[in-house]
């Protein structure tokens, strides 16, 4: 690259927390160019997480969660234009319009969108939601406050379990499905699983772990009826919401030669693109949820993460590395942390969970549903879930961080008798799950097949 | 002089002015400086945050190899020195009237007192030649809300601030033989000022009015209620952490303010930044200066052990100079950005009363800066408070209009 780096072309593509954060860094840090964000819907960036809180809830419109902006990173904004196409030789980014948007260096921000009903028949069904966007949002908010008889949520994660939880606390009638043991699962393992369905049951939701839905029933008029589950059960219902995890919207980049696959786009912990054969790019940059990146407290695998902290935190990183010759460029290391609000439990979790082989109650209790559970892999500390217990979560970060050993040692004022027990983390294969999980370990190599190919 | 005799040095009623030259000596001397005394300090700021949040520190005095004698295991405690569980069943009832998730817009539905409260206050100001403003204004106001917000007289004042004093006394860290005495008489006036309290909420039983000692006592589930001991210490608690501290920061703020013209004009000019700059004042001059702590195991601090039970005196108004944390920590600057200060705490003992504090100040320092521009300190240091815990000035003489 020749030139001041804070000078020249950026292209952001993707419009939300990442690409938003990543834009204001690029100016804070100096960047002085030509900015464009690109994004694919027509909403200046919004935040998420209250779309399954507050919004399902009615105390927020689902157009009322845009985020705010520190400063203004002086972009241009192409919004409700998708991107089409990479052609990284030419360094230029081609969008739906048929433009091509010519770039000195470039940060992929695309993160996920909600993965569909895989019957596309049974999923136009009216009366059948995903939710990921803020329309997505509005539209759900306005059937459930219409009062259905009955909604069934397919998937027990956060997202799934969050829903329920909003429809509950409208007093709507709501039944969850979860082809695992129980939901919550595939992010907590076994224990803390096992006390979310218990909260589920106990706040009338009608939970049915161990089972799948076969299909979706209309009623000959396009509106959905009901649902076929595995078990030969049968729930009638007026919504559905499809809570099957996210797909990262990586098709885009099919053509550019990067790794980029089903897992996501891999990059190196200064947030570069590898390209497909694992070579690193340096033009390329991406940043959170659809972004596989390597951490070193988690045997350098490389992890996705669909959390708002860490979009936050990787679009300084890459922000800043954009703009920064390369010994002075920084690695992205913060420490996954993420929170659910369900059930009235304020749910914060710290580490990697799923990143375990034991665990320990280590203060609180169950019957309290006030606890802080700590996860172990191969005797040392790897992660930390508080139950209604957030203020202790800065100790455990400390205590992974510091790679201490597992378990942790005795003293916390509140450790309950069973700190002495370890038990399994009992974290399932997320395969066998519903949702698709919200942190996943997803090895190391770049995810993308390559075969061989001989020239004649 | 050496590192060992610091606690002795920064409680000296002399160091009150300026106790930073000590604090940054206490930085240099470790992460950890024992004392003569047996106890240990702790004056950098990540392992104050550390100690804040780790759930093997005790606050409950108890658990201390050196304790008061008239400290028995069954007497109730304020939330403030127990540790959890008790401590967050105690702090989660208190919290139920005053802050989320029960009473979200409580503390904020009050800016509109507050904010006519201070307007009286400066009004009383004008035309006055000399005024104090302890007496004046600092004390008066944080005094006057948590009397509205508890339901307690104001014109009981008299009454309740000399139990305060001796309450607030007898918590300080002094070495000294007259600690005990110190104890017991502060221990009597907690004593009386809770059965004064606890009369006061008697007396709305079946007739409450918007107070928060109205919904301690009408609590109709009776797994939410206080016993009469805990809503005795609760209640006074929250009487004397409601305005001892608020005053400190409003105080501290004029007298920084009044230090740094350059800022106040800044502050005149722009007062978006106030929110910043009350921030930034819980750092530079927190009314909260130490913090007393105890190991319930050996604790290893960056290599050194503290062994369970001898004390532990977290320097927080250090911690939050510390020069591994903030850049320029000296400097007072009101824009400041990385500005996570330890001015309330830390971990599950983070100051109840934030949010109201955060309120008053910005609506003091908001009403009084505009006036600032033509006034001078008629001291400058000021005579200061005995207390080095919470330290703050005894009374601020302004004069309006330069010589």
């Amino acid at each position: 690259m020749a030139g001041d780096p804070r000078e020249g072309r950026i292209v952001v593509v993707g419009a939300s927390l990442a690409g938003l954060r990543a834009a204001e860094t690029l100016r804070e840090q100096g960047f002085v160019g030509s900015l464009t964000v690109v994004g694919d819907e027509p909403h200046p960036p919004y935040d998420r997480p209250p779309l399954s809180k507050q919004v399902l809830l009615g105390h927020a419109a689902a157009d009322g969660t845009g985020l705010p902006m520190r400063r203004d990173p002086d972009a241009e904004w192409r919004l409700g234009v998708p991107a089409t196409g990479l052609d990284p030789l030419r360094k230029r980014v081609l969008l739906a319009d048929g433009e091509w948007l010519p770039y000195d260096r470039l940060l992929i921000a695309t993160g996920t969108r909600a993965r569909p009903w895989p019957n596309p028949e049974e999923a136009v069904l009216d009366g059948v939601f995903t939710l990921r966007t803020c329309d997505d949002a509005g539209r759900l908010a306005e059937r459930l406050a219409a009062g259905p008889r009955r909604v069934l949520v397919i998937g027990g994660g956060f997202t799934g379990s969050e829903i329920a939880s909003a429809c509950r606390e409208r007093g709507l009638e709501v039944t969850v499905t979860e082809r695992g043991p129980a939901p919550l699962v595939g992010a907590l393992g076994g224990t803390l699983s096992k006390l979310a369905a218990g909260v589920q049951r106990a706040h009338g939701v009608d939970l049915r772990c161990g089972v799948t839905v076969t299909a979706l029933r209309g009623d000959g008029m396009g509106r959905f009826v009901g649902a076929d589950l595995s078990d030969g059960a049968r729930v009638e219902a007026d919504v559905c919401v499809v809570a099957l995890g996210a797909v990262r919207n990586v098709e885009w980049l099919a053509d550019a030669g990067l790794a980029a696959g089903p897992r996501g786009v891999a990059c190196d912990a200064g947030c570069r693109a590898f390209d497909m054969y694992g070579i690193v790019t340096d033009d390329v940059f991406v940043a959170g949820d659809v972004s596989r990146f390597p951490h070193p407290l988690f045997e350098y695998q490389l992890l996705s993460l669909e959390h708002w902290g860490n979009a936050v935190a990787q679009a300084e990183v890459a922000a800043h590395n954009m703009v920064s010759p390369g010994p002075l460029r920084r690695p992205h290391l913060s420490l996954p942390s993420f929170w659910s609000s369900q059930f009235g439990l304020n749910i914060k979790s710290v580490g990697v969970p799923t990143f375990s082989d034991q665990i320990v109650l280590a203060q609180g209790t169950l019957e309290a549903r006030r606890l802080a559970v700590v996860y172990g892999y191969r005797g040392r500390v790897t992660a930390a879930v508080t139950v209604n217990m957030a203020k202790s979560l800065e100790y455990y970060q400390h205590l992974i961080e510091t790679a201490a050993p597992f378990p942790p040692g005795p003293g916390a004022a509140d450790r309950p008798l069973a700190a002495e027990l370890t038990l399994p983390s009992d974290v399932p294969d997320s395969k066998k799950l519903s949702h698709g999980p919200t942190v996943a370990l997803t090895g190391h190599l770049p995810d993308r097949r390559l075969t061989v190919v001989r020239h004649a | 002089m050496t590192a060992d005799t610091l606690l002795e040095r920064i409680t000296d009623y002399a160091c009150r002015p300026d106790p930073y030259p000590l604090y940054a000596e206490l930085r240099e001397a470790g992460r950890v400086v024992r004392q003569a005394d047996g106890s240990h300090l702790v004056g950098t700021y990540h392992e104050i945050n550390a100690l804040l949040h780790d759930p093997r520190v005790s606050v409950d005095p108890r658990h201390g190899l050196v304790r008061d004698p008239g400290l028995s295991e069954q007497e109730q405690l304020p939330f403030l020195i127990l540790d959890d569980p008790a401590h967050h069943r105690l702090r989660t009832l208190a919290m139920r009237p005053f802050g989320p998730p029960h009473s979200p817009g409580r503390v904020d539905a009050m800016r509109g007192q507050i904010a006519e409260l201070t307007g009286e206050l400066v009004e009383g100001l004008r035309d006055r030649a000399e005024f104090d403003l302890v007496d004046d204004f600092a004390y008066p106001l944080p005094v006057t809300v948590i009397c509205r917000l508890l339901g307690v007289p104001r014109e009981d004042e008299p009454l309740f601030r000399r139990w305060s004093d001796l309450v607030v006394a007898s918590a300080d860290v002094q070495p000294g033989e007259e600690a005990a005495e110190r104890a017991r008489t502060g221990r009597q006036a907690r004593v009386e000022m809770g059965r004064y309290l606890v009369d006061l909420a008697e007396q709305r039983r079946g007739r409450p009015g918007e107070d928060m000692l109205s919904a301690f006592v009408n609590e109709p589930d009776p797994a939410l209620r206080l016993t009469r001991e805990e809503l005795a210490e609760t209640a006074v608690l929250l009487l004397i952490a409601g305005h001892e501290t608020t005053v400190n920061l409003i105080t501290n703020g004029v007298l920084t303010l009044l230090r740094h013209p350059d800022q106040l004009e800044r502050l005149r000019r722009d007062p978006g930044l106030l929110p910043g700059a009350v921030e930034e004042l819980l750092r530079y001059e927190p009314p909260v200066h130490l913090r007393r702590r105890v190991p319930l195991v050996d604790l290893d601090i960056a290599g050194s052990v503290v062994p369970k039970g001898e004390p532990l005196i977290l320097v927080i108004a250090s911690g939050n100079r510390d020069p591994g944390r903030f850049r320029d920590p000296d400097r007072f600057d009101p824009a400041r950005v990385d500005n996570q200060h330890l001015g309330f705490g830390g971990g599950i003992h983070l100051c109840y009363g934030a949010p109201l504090a955060r309120i008053e100040a910005r609506a003091a320092l908001g009403a009084l800066i505009p006036r600032l521009g033509a006034v001078t300190l008629v001291e400058d240091p000021p005579p200061y408070r005995r207390n080095a815990m919470l330290r703050g000035p005894r009374h601020l003489p302004i004069r309006v209009g330069s010589l």
